[in-house]
């Protein structure tokens, strides 16, 4: 279906993303890897407008130049000590469009697809919980809302209770592929990711961003499943599994464990460790 | 099937890069590491425009045009703040030609 050259031109670019995370490790080449990663979504972009020649051509032109315009005035005019902020919520919109995207990709999945079902679930889910948490962990940042642990009693109940109306949606859409399940499963999400970060203390807020980043990188992969495209697989994996262990990193240079700041508050210990 | 296990093996490959190209991160490097990742993850940006140019149904390419949107705002906007970030961390060297300028 895609053309052998925008599949090689998919690897280069998926190389350019391996080449940038490993360059972003050290501080010598760090900001030349986030230039790397920078050229390597471009390449990524203009592949896909030349191979899959999308119709609709000239809205979607619009809304790139309206994401460039917002994704850059955003960026450019935020102070220093509000840039955790923005990357939370630069990752809360990536999942939010990566949610919106596998809600799509249910009308054409077909019935016998069981394994696309199951990535276009899980997408949808997990974005929303993404989407949902980093608006969270952005307003206690802005401190539009407290930054202390905020819980209320049933707080665990209920958050179990939705995990498992969550998983007992996914296994229903997956059963039985319909939009409207899709965007039951997405208020879910919604509410989980809320719940998730709530009683999370502000100090370690930047290790949730960094866990629903992680997060939104699976559901990207799995998006890259169901499209059958190999960049957006790498690309979603590689931000999986580096963000997973970078969440640990985080949490290990500040002594604290991934568990204990999540679930913390909720078993009524301290969060401030 | 066989297209599966393809795409299951290149996940799997995957996931290991992804851990062992940022196994030796310097801990000053965390948060624009983090930045540089979640720019990366805005490629989904490709899925939307995929789901957008294939579909005849209005509604779908309204949201379909949402989800570019938004997906643009976490690519370019990932890439820039992360640049702003690493602005700081510049080597002597780099800080002694901008002087000159």
């Amino acid at each position: 279906m895609i053309p052998t050259w925008a599949q090689i031109g998919y690897l280069v670019a998926a190389v350019c993303f391996i080449v940038a995370l490993k360059a972003l490790s050290s501080p010598r080449s760090a900001r030349t890897g986030n230039l790397i990663g920078a050229a390597g979504a471009v390449l990524a972009v203009i592949i896909t407008f030349a191979a899959y020649k999308p119709n609709h051509l000239a809205p979607i032109l619009i809304a790139l130049v309206i994401g460039t315009v917002g994704g850059v005035v955003g960026s450019r005019r935020v102070q220093m000590t509000q840039m955790p902020q923005l990357v939370a919520l630069f990752n809360g919109v990536g999942g939010g469009a990566a949610a919106l995207v596998a809600l799509l990709e249910l009308g054409e999945v077909s019935s016998d697809a069981t394994v696309a079902a199951i990535a276009s679930a899980f997408t949808i889910l997990v974005g929303a919980i993404s989407f949902s948490g980093s608006v969270v962990t952005f307003t206690k940042l802005q401190e539009l809302m407290t930054t202390r642990p905020v819980t209320f009693p049933g707080l665990p109940v209920l958050f179990i209770a939705s995990i498992l109306g969550g998983v007992a949606l996914s296994v229903w859409l997956v059963s039985d592929p319909r939009v409207w399940v899709g965007v039951l499963l997405c208020l879910v999400g919604l509410a989980i990711g809320v719940m998730l970060v709530l009683p999370v203390g502000g100090a370690d807020v930047p290790i949730v961003i960094s866990l629903l980043n992680a997060f939104t990188g699976l559901t990207v992969a799995a998006s890259g499943y169901v499209l059958g495209n190999t960049l957006l697989l790498v690309a979603g994996t590689l931000v999986g599994a580096a963000g997973t262990l970078l969440t640990k990193l985080m949490a290990d240079a500040m002594g604290r464990s991934v568990f204990n700041i999540l679930f913390g508050a909720v078993r009524g210990g301290s969060t401030l460790g | 099937m066989s297209e599966s296990i393809a795409l299951l093996t290149i996940f799997v490959l995957a996931a290991f890069v992804g851990v062992e190209v940022i196994s030796k991160v310097s801990s000053t490097l965390h948060t624009p590491l983090m930045s540089g990742a979640n720019a990366i993850h805005g490629v989904i940006l490709v899925g939307a425009i995929i789901v957008t140019g294939a579909t005849d149904s209005t509604i779908v390419m309204i949201v379909g045009l949402l989800a570019v949107v938004l997906a643009t705002v976490n690519m370019v906007g990932g890439f820039v703040v992360t640049d702003r970030m690493l602005e700081m961390f510049k080597g002597p060297g780099a800080r002694k030609k901008e002087l000159h300028k």
